[in-house]
C-alpha cells in the first residue's frame, strides 16, 4: 500500500468552495459537506470547514431544508384530506400531519369535518416525527410546544443560518424576545414567526443576522444594535 | 445585419481588438446578483454576457419525471431577443434545446443527485448580449449559480472557446473570428483537473492542430477557474469568519 501523508490543508471556519481539497490521507474521515475520493477529502458545498476529531465537513452557506426526526417546523397547511393534512415546510418534501398525531380527543369523522382543527392556509408549529427512506415526512402535534399558531408575522430566512439566529444555547434569541418582549418561534426549517408590540424591530434584527452570520462577535453587536433603537 | 468580413483577422501578429491569441477579452464575474433566485451569477466575456439562476431541489413537477433515486436536472438555455444584431425570435428553437442539452449532460458530471431523491434542479440560462462563446460563459455561469445556491457538487466547471483564425491557435473568439475564422471549438472542463465535459467543434482541421487547440484551451479553463472561484470568495469577504452560534 502506498503511504500518503495525513494532513489537513485547511484552517478551521475558513471558507472552501466545492472541489476544494480539505485533507489528505486516510487518517481523516469526510462528514457532512464532504466527500472523499481517492486519498482527498474534498469540499462538496460552498461553506465553511468545520473539524471534529477526526471528521472533517463543511458548513453549509446556502442550501434547502431538509427534514430531520425531531425537528421544531413551521408550516403552512396546504391541502386537506379525509384524515390528514398536507403541511408546506418549505422543503422539497411536502410533510404530512395524520389526524391521530394532531388532534388527542377521539374524532368522529362522520360528524365532523377536521378543519375545525386546522383549515388550509393555518400555520403550525410541528414536530417532524419520522423521516421515511423515500421522503415521506410526518409531522406530529404530540409534543408540549407544537401548536397552531395566530396572528403575528412569518418571516422566511436561509435554512443553514437558524442556528446562528439561535446563538449559543439560545442566546441571541433569548437577547432579541427580551429586548422587543415579543413571542418569538424559530423553526428548524428557516421560518421565524413574530408575535408582539415591537414585531418590526425584532424582524429587523433576525434579517440583520441573517445578512452578517459569518462575522464573529455577532451578539455583541445585535445586543448594541437593540439597545439603541429599543430605547 | 452582419458586419462586413474585415480583410485581415490578424493584423501585425494581434487581433482585432488588439488582443494577443492567447487572451481572454476582459472577464467580469458576480456571484448572486438575482435576489429572488436560490442561487444565480453573471458570468461575462467582453461583450457576451451570460445571466444564470438556479431554483430548487425543489419538488419535481409533473410527478412522472420524479425518480426515487436521485435528483433531476433540468437546463434551459435561452438568448434574448434583444441580444444579438438580428432579433431573436423567443422560445425555443433548435439551436437552444441543442445547447440545453449540452450544458445538461455538462452539469450533470459534477452534481451529486443521490442527496436529493425525488426533486428537480432547475438551472436557467439566459444570454442577454451574444458575441460568440455564449454556451461557454452559460456554463460558467451555471456552475457558479448552482454552487451559490449549495448544491453538492464535486467541483466547479469552467469553459471557454478556442479557435483556429489564419493558421493561428486563439483563445477566446469573438463575434466576427466566431464567423470569419476557420475553427471554432468549445471546451468546459471539470475545474483544475483535466477532465473534458464538453467539447463541441465547427470547421474543418487535423489531428495536430486539434490537440494543440485542446492544450490552449486547457490553459484557458484553468484561468478561466481561477476567476470563478476569486468570484466566490469575494461574496463572503466580510471580515472574520464565524458560523456556529
Amino acid at each position: 500500500m502506498n503511504e500518503v501523508k495525513s494532513e489537513v490543508l485547511v484552517k478551521e471556519r475558513q471558507l472552501v468552495i466545492p472541489g476544494e481539497t480539505l485533507a489528505t490521507g486516510l487518517d481523516f474521515l469526510p462528514s457532512s459537506g464532504s466527500f472523499r475520493i481517492d486519498n482527498e477529502i474534498k469540499a462538496k458545498i460552498l461553506g465553511l470547514t468545520r473539524m471534529k476529531d477526526r471528521f472533517v465537513g463543511v458548513i453549509p452557506l446556502a442550501g434547502v431544508y431538509i427534514p430531520k426526526r425531531g425537528d421544531g417546523v413551521i408550516g403552512f397547511v396546504e391541502d386537506m384530506q379525509t384524515t390528514m393534512w398536507i403541511v408546506d415546510i418549505n422543503s422539497p418534501y411536502d410533510a404530512k400531519l395524520v389526524l391521530g398525531e394532531a388532534v388527542g380527543e377521539y374524532v368522529d369523522l362522520n360528524k365532523t369535518d377536521i378543519s375545525v382543527y386546522f383549515d388550509i392556509g393555518d400555520v403550525i408549529y410541528a414536530k417532524v416525527l419520522n423521516v421515511s427512506k423515500s421522503k415521506q415526512v410526518s409531522l406530529t402535534m404530540n409534543d408540549y410546544r407544537t401548536r397552531k399558531l395566530i396572528g403575528g408575522r412569518i418571516l422566511k430566512i436561509t435554512p443553514s443560518k437558524v442556528p446562528r439566529v439561535i446563538g449559543k444555547e439560545g442566546s441571541m434569541i433569548e437577547l432579541i424576545k427580551n429586548k422587543t418582549k415579543c413571542q418569538i418561534i424559530v423553526g428548524q426549517n428557516g421560518i421565524i414567526w413574530i408575535k408582539g408590540e415591537k414585531e418590526g424591530l425584532a424582524s429587523k434584527s433576525i434579517l440583520t443576522i441573517e445578512k452578517e452570520s459569518h462575522i464573529t462577535g455577532l451578539t455583541d453587536k445585535m445586543s448594541k444594535l437593540l439597545e439603541k433603537e429599543g430605547g | 445585419m452582419k458586419v462586413g468580413k474585415p480583410e485581415e483577422l490578424i493584423v501585425k501578429g494581434k487581433r482585432l481588438d488588439g488582443r494577443k491569441f492567447e487572451e481572454f477579452r476582459p472577464i467580469i464575474v458576480e456571484v448572486g446578483t438575482l435576489k429572488r433566485a436560490q442561487g444565480s451569477a453573471i458570468f461575462r466575456f467582453g461583450n457576451t454576457y451570460a445571466l444564470s439562476a438556479v431554483y430548487g431541489p425543489r419538488t419535481a413537477h409533473p410527478r412522472h419525471i420524479q425518480d426515487p433515486q436521485k435528483a433531476v436536472l433540468r437546463c434551459r438555455y435561452s438568448m434574448a431577443p434583444f441580444s444579438t444584431k438580428e432579433r431573436v425570435r423567443p422560445g425555443t428553437s433548435r439551436r437552444a434545446v441543442e445547447i440545453s442539452k449540452v450544458l445538461n449532460s455538462a452539469l450533470s458530471n459534477v452534481i451529486f443527485f443521490d442527496d436529493y431523491p425525488k426533486t428537480v434542479i432547475d438551472v436557467f440560462v439566459e444570454i442577454l448580449q451574444a458575441d460568440a462563446s455564449t454556451r461557454c460563459a452559460g456554463l460558467n455561469a451555471a456552475s457558479l449559480a448552482l454552487t451559490d445556491a449549495g448544491i453538492p457538487m464535486k467541483n466547479l466547471i469552467s469553459s471557454c472557446s478556442v479557435g483556429k483564425i489564419d493558421g493561428n491557435t486563439v483563445l477566446d473568439l469573438d463575434g466576427l473570428e466566431d464567423n470569419y475564422g476557420d475553427v471554432d471549438m468549445a471546451v468546459a472542463m471539470i475545474g483544475n483537473e483535466d477532465k473534458i465535459v464538453l467539447l463541441q467543434m465547427d470547421g474543418i482541421i487535423t489531428k495536430e492542430d486539434l490537440l494543440k487547440m485542446l492544450e490552449v484551451a486547457k490553459i484557458g479553463c484553468i484561468e478561466i477557474f481561477e476567476r470563478q472561484k476569486q468570484a466566490l470568495k469575494e461574496r463572503y469577504k466580510t471580515g472574520e469568519i464565524d458560523v456556529e452560534g
